[in-house]
């Protein structure tokens, strides 16, 4: 029988994979990408005790989640691209023009 | 059954959410991405939220994934880039956090371990959750569409050629 602590440890899970990109990685485009994990996880655990209670309120809040996401990756991307035409380079430890 | 394909949708995402983080070409990364997207799709369908699996799909797998690739491909990292990722403090650092936390959230969940109740008729599907965003959750509703409507003028800005 699948429990909701499955899926909250599963979250939880795929977070911390998130969380460990965002610091190791140094390519902006992975870290991206470990940002939208996190997000996943998040939207796992809205939808999962969103089950567990037997409300839809939290598949409503997974929506707003998921469109908010779309609109950051649009932005973020786009100052991605920016950047690499400016420097011509994604990687964080070669940004850094707002050091004063 | 049901814990066969839990089990088996939650290895998709695990693992290929590892290969994410540990890939060095960003093309790859992308592409398991996708795959972890896709298995939590799954999972989301588990969990009767039909509408959400399919937007993940659509929206994530479509129009996200595809924006990724357009900007890794537009970039076109060469071999030097990619041979440029090492392991260094940093990444020990984050490996040894994000354990910490994985171990720390794992632990403080494995107490709720009730099964889920059986849910309500009708739950979870289109009209159910349609409803919910157009009464009770009206205005986020329409704060979402003006953050889109936001967004699409930023990128609009940025994306141009600067002519001043």
């Amino acid at each position: 029988m699948v429990t909701l602590a499955h899926y909250l440890t599963l979250s939880a899970i795929l977070f911390s994979i998130g969380v460990t990109g965002v610091v190791c990685r140094r390519n902006t485009l992975v870290i991206f990408m470990s940002i939208e994990l996190m997000l996943n996880a998040a939207n796992l655990t809205f939808i999962a005790f969103g089950r567990h209670h037997g409300n839809a309120a939290g598949q409503t809040i997974a929506f707003f989640v998921i469109a908010l996401a779309a609109a950051e990756i649009a932005v973020g991307l786009a100052i991605i691209v920016a950047i690499f035409k400016k420097l011509g380079t994604v990687d964080v430890g070669d940004i850094r023009f707002l050091k004063g | 059954m049901e814990l066969a394909f839990f089990y088996i949708f939650a290895a998709i995402s695990v693992i290929s959410a590892i290969l994410v983080v540990s890939f060095r070409n960003t093309l790859s990364s992308a592409l398991a991405l996708v795959m972890t997207l896709f298995g939590v799709a799954c999972l989301y369908a588990m969990l009767e939220a039909h509408f959400l699996a399919i937007m993940q799909i659509l929206v994530y797998a479509g129009a996200v994934m595809v924006l990724f690739i357009f900007v890794i491909m537009l970039m076109n990292l060469g071999r030097e880039e990619l041979l440029k990722i090492k392991m260094s403090f940093a990444g020990v650092v984050g490996i040894l956090i994000g354990g910490y936390l994985a171990t720390i959230l794992v632990l403080r969940l494995s107490s709720l371990s009730s099964p889920l109740p059986e849910a309500p008729q009708g739950y979870g599907s289109i009209a159910e959750v349609g409803r919910l965003l157009f009464s009770d959750y009206m205005i986020p509703f329409e704060i979402t569409s003006f953050l889109l409507l936001v967004s699409i003028i930023g990128v609009v800005v940025m994306a141009r050629k600067e002519t001043a």
